[in-house]
């Protein structure tokens, strides 16, 4: 029993403590991208966190025998052909979603999310934890995004899952559905998400820049610094 | 395609298919490298190097490899490997031979790799192709090259927006990521008025 707790822990975490969106600021494109509406956000959601419980397992798997120096690469090669296969479903079984997504969807092998867990967790951890933390990421991930989904489509469309709504219907603010709009939410719901985290005083999560190869040149890290 | 029309690609490439602030590609350096002017000057002449190089190499792969052979679905992971590996071989060559554009552009060229604007322009103008048979190689070196430059334009513009920033009393949880990102989005309007202007330009 002493064990379930952790691993129970390392699902939890994903979700609220080090949101991979809100407290980590990883994946911003998608994240801005594809949230003018729910539907399309739920789908990206999902598929990254198909390709992240995946890649997780498998790079846990071979964590001993991808050699260090070159272990960038292998983790690419293996995110993107989840990727491919991701893609190649979403084709065959959801094809409004594939369009909806677009180019969207093959970018998923460049989310900083995928790389940045596989690196900072997957490398180090058993399989089970690694799936559970990739499970724990990807829906926090997506709770993110249909989060941003909802403000965007509500506001911007008046409806929400293509369902039109009653009261905000009659009025829809179309900049919503814009790209300004999506830097205005996004960066709404970081202050907001950064006021939460101050007022209950948790610790400042580790970002997972430490696996970007932008890390050095990057001041995004330093930033969350200064901010929380 | 005519020069008028590769004109015409290069102008909307810039401003109304804007790759940051239109179509949210590479946000990450936006957001990380754009604090200061040389280095949004570095980073940017890296991508537009880099977008055009990767168009220039992937596209005769797709067109002539990948897709008479009926492989198109590898094009993610072929894509994004031949790029790791290009950007690698430029980091070399310019380490030996171009000394001084490696000190300028040298620290820049890893993190591209990882930078979706670079997969995303070479996927983008094959999708490009396949709607409109006359967009072949000229066209998409011509709408990668205008990518890059719309990227340098957006970073120079946001980093003279973001040194005003800095002197601004701006709210305790505002502060940081969050007021660069309603910035960005103010700076993102007013690229909205520049739709429809290449198509009534030419």
């Amino acid at each position: 029993m002493s064990e379930q707790k952790p691993l129970y822990r390392e699902f939890t975490k994903g979700i609220i403590k080090e949101n991979p969106v809100l407290c980590l600021v990883l994946g911003t494109c998608p994240t801005l991208a594809v949230t003018t509406g729910v539907k399309s956000a739920l789908g990206m959601g999902a598929a990254a966190t198909i390709v992240l419980v995946c890649s997780n397992s498998v790079i846990s798997l071979l964590r001993r025998v991808i050699p260090e120096r070159v272990r960038i690469p292998c983790y690419i090669t293996v995110i993107a052909a989840f990727v491919t296969v991701v893609q190649m479903l979403v084709k065959a079984y959801a094809p409004s979603l594939d369009k909806a997504l677009g180019v969207y969807l093959p970018l998923i092998v460049v989310n900083c999310i995928i790389l940045g867990r596989a690196e900072m967790f997957a490398s180090k951890h058993p399989v089970l934890p690694s799936a559970l933390d990739g499970l724990g990421m990807g829906v926090g991930f997506t709770a993110a995004l249909v989060l941003m989904g909802t403000i965007r489509e509500v506001l911007g469309a008046g409806s929400w899952f293509g369902l039109r709504l009653p009261l905000a219907g009659s009025h829809p603010i179309l900049i919503f559905l814009m790209p300004p709009g999506g830097f205005f939410v996004f960066g709404m719901l970081m202050a907001a998400a950064n006021r939460l985290n101050t007022r209950s005083r948790r610790h400042t999560p580790e970002s997972g820049c430490a696996a970007c190869p932008m890390n050095e040149a990057c001041a995004k890290a330093h930033e969350k610094k200064e901010c929380t | 395609m005519s020069a008028t029309q590769l004109l015409g690609v290069f102008l909307a490439a810039i401003l109304t298919e804007n790759y940051i602030l239109c179509k949210f590609f590479g946000i990450c350096p936006f957001l990380g490298v754009s604090k200061k002017l040389d280095t949004a000057l570095g980073m940017s002449a890296a991508v537009t190097f880099v977008m055009v190089l990767a168009t220039a190499v992937t596209w005769p792969i797709y067109t002539y490899v990948l897709l008479p052979n009926g492989m198109d679905y590898l094009q993610t992971l072929v894509f994004i490997l031949v790029i790791a590996g290009l950007v690698q071989l430029v980091e070399i060559i310019l380490k030996k031979y171009m000394h001084r554009l490696y000190a300028a552009l040298g620290i820049y060229l890893p993190l591209i790799t990882t930078n979706c604007a670079v997969l995303g322009v070479t996927m983008l103008v094959l999708d490009k192709g396949a709607q409109d048979s006359s967009f072949g190689y000229a066209a998409s070196l011509v709408n990668a090259f205008g990518a890059g430059i719309g990227f340098l334009v957006a970073m120079v513009m946001f980093a003279g927006v973001r040194e005003r920033l800095e002197a601004a009393d701006i709210p305790q949880s505002l502060k940081g990521l969050p007021i660069t990102l309603v910035a960005a989005s103010l700076v993102a309007c007013s690229f909205l008025g520049f739709g429809g202007i290449v198509d009534g330009l030419l």
